[in-house]
């Protein structure tokens, strides 16, 4: 217990270290984005409003970088993470809470799948060294050796566009209007599945890989010699002395993938035009947007270390050698 | 006469097939008794190990069983070869009728699971009809068997220290009152107090359970004090095995000798110590004839050419003992 504190009060440090940093940088970042918008809206503004613009923003000259940092948190505290430049007056809260969703349901759908299905693939590929599981692993891996970018287009070009029942870009059908109706879900998981498929294909080797390699190393063990000598059915020695030895670095590994679940599927979300957030991550990079380039950093951070914590967690519960008693 | 309760005739294991292959074992025939304790002794990289997997058919790859039988005499009913056996038949022998104490015995458990959980798998596997409630009762009286408070049963691996892990794996070795204990050096690991303290509890255990032991050690004193009979293996082969007070008072074999002559004498005048000079063969490119011919202080002319055989030697209480020498020529060769 006292181990899981430690690593909770690191992660707290981390965060508040992440926000900090997450604080500085746009004042860093040479250029000045109010003169941005100002340019966009092509000198309709009145001075008065471009004053209250600086206010808003939270680069008010006139201000110190103290009391600018006191507000910064206070407004963290009241989940205000300020207005979007490029949807201006949209708040970032809101632009990340109608993308996040999608994210979350593409690529944290597809990350369980891929893991629980390599996972599985890579117990029988380690354990029945030869089968005809374990011949499917070159192909596997030339797959994942395709880099994603490409694999998306390939697909794209192959599979999508018109005529064809997978559609090239969008999460839903343009006009539709999002709710939880079988029509809107039925488009929304016609939009998903290429782009499922191709993250698919590109993560699932990893997780054969390391599960097989890993069974192989473990069936090794003494333990496992023991477990024969036992005379214990052969599924109960592949799953519970085993795979269940073997699952642990996939265990911590699978949890951090979770946590990149927010922020490293870009590309999928680029390739698909898909409205999740890497999406708007890379839209606001091009805008120079700064208030929804840093909600969606934060976001990613804290998505990070919670994934870190789960990993540390699920360790605890799955290798009793980590619990430390007392 | 006393029963076999296992022959094994003949025995060849190598690992890896074909011209790459090497020979471990070579042409092992051995017999273990009804309650009796069988020493197995010999240099490091003799093939006591790979004995030990072969009989139980529990050899890692690349290891192959390239011939021989292992005949297993259950307590009721006929005899049959091990080896013969198909998998799920085998699956019911292991354990039930030989059980093993492996080498390793410090990582034997699975660090994941529970002491408890590890003793009752292996009955539940083979008597499926118990309760719960039986199982964790027999798992309970293996453990104040080899002396480990019933308390510990909740303990993981790591909880335990290395003794203790060990007559875990020797309790458990006994859960199903099996008829054949095979341990593979599963003291090296402890001191010396532990080991003759672990020792002499299987001794007494087994008179009390009649079970028969295969003890295999490189440390010939401790079998001379507690094994009924001793065998020595050199390069893959049996080249001795006569009972153990005698194998002690007079060994025939100049290995055996040589053995003797590494530890000091268990009582009596002091002798030298000498050991052995030269290395262990090496398996892949045997010497000719007798394999123990480059490092033999007595060796003589047939020894680079004959292979001697294993047979009574011509001496007074011959008839209880083998010896593969040419300076004993056997009354009685093994016929192969
Ligand atoms: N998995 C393996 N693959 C190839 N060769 C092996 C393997 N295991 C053992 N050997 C070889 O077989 C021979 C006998 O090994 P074995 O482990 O049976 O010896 P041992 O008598 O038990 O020695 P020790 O006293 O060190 O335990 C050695 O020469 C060893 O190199
Ligand atoms: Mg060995």
């Amino acid at each position: 217990m006292k181990h899981l504190l430690q690593r909770v009060l690191f992660y707290l440090f981390t965060a508040w270290a992440a926000i900090t940093v997450n604080f500085f940088i746009p004042r860093l970042i040479p250029g000045d984005p109010v003169q941005a918008l100002i340019a966009r809206y092509k000198g309709q503004m009145s001075s008065d409003a471009i004053a209250s613009l600086y206010v808003l923003f939270g680069i008010d000259k006139h201000a110190s970088l103290w009391s600018d940092y006191l507000k910064y948190w206070k407004q963290l505290a009241h989940g205000d993470l300020g207005l979007s430049f490029t949807s201006f007056p949209t708040p970032v809260s809101e632009i990340i809470a109608s993308s996040l969703p999608w994210t979350l349901a593409l690529v944290g759908i597809t990350t369980i799948i891929s893991f629980l299905l390599g996972t599985g693939l890579g117990v029988i590929a380690g354990w029945r060294r030869g089968s005809w599981v374990d011949g499917l692993l070159p192909v596997t891996t030339f797959l994942s050796s395709i880099p994603y970018f490409w694999l998306g287009l390939v697909a794209i070009a192959l599979l999508a566009g018109p005529g064809s029942y997978f559609p090239s870009s969008g999460g839903y059908e343009p006009g539709l209007v999002p709710a939880f109706d079988s029509y809107f879900l039925s488009s929304a998981i016609q939009h998903s599945i290429l782009p499922a498929l191709t993250i698919l294909i590109s993560s699932v080797s990893g997780w054969i890989l390391s599960m097989r390699n890993m069974m192989v190393t473990v069936a090794a063990e003494d333990y496992i010699t023991v477990a024969h000598a036992k005379g214990l059915p052969e599924r109960r020695v592949a799953l519970s002395y085993a795979a269940r030895n073997a699952l642990l670095p996939n265990v911590s590994g699978f949890a951090l993938a979770l946590g990149f679940i927010v922020g490293g599927t870009l590309l999928v979300e680029i390739v698909f035009s898909y409205p999740g957030l890497g999406f708007q991550l890379f839209r606001a990079v091009g805008a120079k947007d700064y208030p929804l380039m840093q909600g969606i950093f934060l976001v990613i951070t804290i998505s990070v270390l919670v994934a870190n914590l789960l990993a540390d967690v699920a360790y605890l519960m799955l290798d009793p050698r980590t619990r430390k008693e007392g | 006469m006393r029963q076999p309760v296992l022959e094994i005739r003949n025995l060849d294991v190598g690992y890896g097939l074909g011209d790459v292959a090497l020979r471990a074992v070579r042409d092992v025939s051995l017999t273990l008794h009804r309650g009796e304790v069988l020493g197995l002794a010999g240099e490091s990289g003799s093939g006591k190990s790979t004995l030990a997997y072969g009989v139980t058919r529990l050899l890692p790859p690349p290891g192959v069983i390239t011939g021989g039988e292992v005949v297993y005499h259950p307590e009721n009913g006929s005899p049959y070869d091990v080896l013969a056996l198909g998998d799920r038949e085998l699956r019911a022998f292991r354990w039930a009728e030989t059980a093993i104490v492996f080498q390793g015995a410090m990582n034997s458990l699975n660090p994941v699971h529970r002491i408890s959980v590890q003793l009752t798998d292996v009955i539940a596997a083979h008597q499926p009809d118990l309760s719960a409630r039986a199982r964790a009762e027999r798992a309970r009286e293996m453990l104040r068997l080899v002396g480990i408070a019933a308390d510990r049963m909740d303990a993981y691996p790591h909880q335990l220290s290395g003794g203790m892990r060990q007559r875990v794996m020797i309790g458990m070795a006994l859960a199903l009152q099996p008829q054949i204990v095979i341990m593979d050096e599963p003291t090296t690991a402890l001191d010396v107090v532990m080991q003759r303290q672990i020792l002499r509890q299987l001794v007494a255990l087994r008179e009390r359970l009649g079970f028969s032991v295969i003890f295999i050690t490189h440390d010939l004193s401790l079998l001379v004090e507690f094994a009924d009979r001793i065998a020595i293996m050199y390069g893959g082969r049996i080249v001795e095995e006569a009972p153990a007070s005698a194998l002690y008072r007079d060994a025939l074999h100049p290995y055996t000798a040589g053995l003797l002559g590494s530890f000091p004498a268990l009582r009596g005048p002091r002798r030298d110590l000498t050991g052995i000079p030269g290395s262990p063969p090496d398996l892949t490119s045997m010497p000719t004839g007798c394999s123990f011919h480059p490092r033999c202080p007595k060796a003589f002319e047939p020894c680079p050419v004959t292979i001697p055989p294993l047979g009574s030697p011509d001496t007074p209480g011959g008839s209880t003992r083998t010896v593969a020498c040419l300076l004993h020529p056997a009354t009685n060769p093994e016929v192969r």
